[in-house]
């Protein structure tokens, strides 16, 4: 009985997430339009790099739209925590909180909504990549991207709970997003591992996140989809999704306003 | 010379003064202008160099010293164009609260108004040179044209920032809020995706590389980066200066025309 009313709770704040897609349409704006600018922009800009010897492509927006697909998500979950400080700002999640469903159920309907709502950027930024001669991963390749886009998309969205429950204001916004944005690009997001020089070598081999760029770039560059390219990347996503529910779930039970 | 026309020169001078005051006063007292015009490009600059460094090793790659010194005029030619964006937000919170109606009704110069306000935007294209720089030394760049680069590069991107800057005040003038202004921000990008400020012309895949050679931020940026990988030569400055021209003729002209359109349109 418990369990139907927080599932039933959950998708109610899943469809309410859904709904601001429809109510909203200019909200989703940044999370399609900037991704797709820096797919496009960085391969105009970088696409040469694929003459260095060990690349591995020659497409460099093959190599690429794993990023743009996460960053994609990454923007949309950040969305997330900002609505979130609109509420608190508002006073709407005050009438949540004394609500009685449980804090844990609250976390889940906004991190699955993010998850929901990234499957739209997704879809630009594949028809647009894929329009623009980039690889199809195959439907394994698909399955796996849509897999780590959701999940990362619910990390970005724990990131971005944590920061507003805890700032409590949308002012908090560049801090949400700029963090996550560093995430991704601090990763193999340009080059292969052993084509990065100094400091972001390092850093990139022990960001999470590279693993799971590179599971999703399987299915665009080389093509084969392997359990041992796989499983690094899905231990870091369940590692990330894990620290940020933590977090999160930490800040809202010390909420108080 | 006309004594009055001298007069009203002097006083537009106290205004552009006061006004200028004003605006580098508020500029440097909200981080929250500061932040995007320092915070974005040193972000970017590290991805890049890091991402991207190995690209010196690419046969038709410039002889460089290292890929940061090539990078440093890019990141230059970004903050200076968000410190426009900074710039023509914070003109348009003007226009939103009223401060610009008020100064409209007053007997001053309508165009030192708008050069007022420039005056913050070239202070922090000043600023954003010192950071760079600055970055670049601690990370080992070189400059070869040595300290008169590094002069010439903090004469040039005050010029770069407001004219740049003069863009962003047009667009603020013309819609009046600072959302649409800050809805340019993307397109800051787009714009340096579309020069050599990131990655040499002759590199860049097709169409970026055929709208980078007519794109006036490429000759700025060419112009910018010549002192710090090259030295001093009078041709890429002399490029440097008609792009930072073009770009301010343009922005000029539609300053101009957005507050006649503004002051017909009856929003004094």
């Amino acid at each position: 009985m418990a369990l139907s009313a927080d599932l039933s709770m959950i998708w109610a704040l899943m469809r309410r997430g859904l709904n601001e897609l429809l109510r909203v349409p200019g909200a989703t704006i940044p999370g399609v339009l900037a991704p797709t600018i820096f797919l496009l922009g960085l391969t105009s800009v970088f696409g040469k790099l694929t003459d260095l010897s060990g690349f591995g492509t020659d497409s460099y927006m093959s190599f690429l739209i794993p990023v743009s697909l996460l960053q994609g998500a990454a923007f949309t979950g950040a969305a997330t925590g900002v609505n979130l400080a609109r509420d608190i700002e508002q006073g709407w999640f005050d009438r949540l909180l004394v609500s009685p469903a449980p804090r844990s159920v609250l976390l889940a309907g906004m991190m699955l909504s993010a998850s929901l709502r990234a499957l739209l950027p997704m879809t630009v930024l594949l028809g647009v990549g894929l329009a623009l001669g980039v690889k199809f991963p195959g439907a394994g390749g698909l399955a796996l991207s849509i897999f780590f886009v959701a999940g990362f998309a619910g990390v970005a969205a724990g990131w971005g709970s944590t920061l507003a429950i805890h700032f409590k204001t949308q002012t908090a916004a560049p801090l949400m997003q700029a963090g996550i944005f560093m995430a991704v690009l601090f990763t193999t997001s340009y080059a292969p591992q052993e084509l990065l020089t100094g400091w972001l070598q390092e850093v990139a081999r022990y960001n999470p996140v590279t693993q799971i760029i590179e599971a999703v770039r399987q299915g665009f560059v080389g093509g084969e989809i392997t359990w041992a390219g796989t499983w690094p990347g899905v231990a870091a996503l369940a590692g990330l999704l894990a620290l940020l529910w933590l977090l999160s779930l930490r800040e809202i039970r010390r909420a108080t306003y | 010379m006309n004594p009055s026309y001298l007069q009203r020169l002097a006083q537009s001078t106290r205004v552009v003064g006061a006004l200028g005051r004003r605006s580098i006063t508020q500029a440097f007292r909200r981080p929250q202008y500061l932040a995007p015009v320092l915070l974005f490009p040193s972000l970017f600059l590290a991805v890049n160099t890091g991402g991207a460094g190995r690209a010196t090793e690419i046969a038709a790659f410039p002889d460089v010293n290292g890929f940061l010194d090539f990078e440093l005029a890019g990141a230059m030619m970004q903050a200076t164009m968000l410190a426009g964006v900074s710039g023509g937000i914070a003109l348009a919170l003007d226009i939103e609260i009223g401060f610009s109606d008020r100064l409209l009704a007053a007997p001053i110069s309508r165009a030192a108004i708008v050069i007022g306000r420039l005056a913050a935007t070239a202070a922090l294209g000043v600023l954003a040179a010192v950071w760079f720089l600055a970055v670049g030394f601690v990370f080992g760049a070189e400059i070869e044209a040595g300290v008169v680069g590094v002069l010439l590069i903090l004469l040039l991107t005050p010029f770069i920032a407001a004219a740049f800057g003069a863009v962003t005040a047009a667009i603020a003038l013309k819609s009046g809020r600072a959302s649409v202004v800050q809805g340019i921000f993307p397109l800051v990008f787009v714009i340096l995706f579309l020069s050599s400020a990131f990655f040499p012309s002759n590199l860049l895949l097709q169409p970026a590389r055929s709208i980078s050679d007519w794109n006036p931020l490429s000759l700025i940026a060419d112009g910018l980066r010549e002192p710090i990988v090259y030295g001093l030569a009078a041709e890429p400055l002399l490029r440097c200066l008609l792009g930072i021209a073009i770009i301010g003729g343009l922005g000029t002209i539609l300053s101009a025309w957005a507050m006649r359109s503004r002051l017909r349109a009856g929003a004094v």
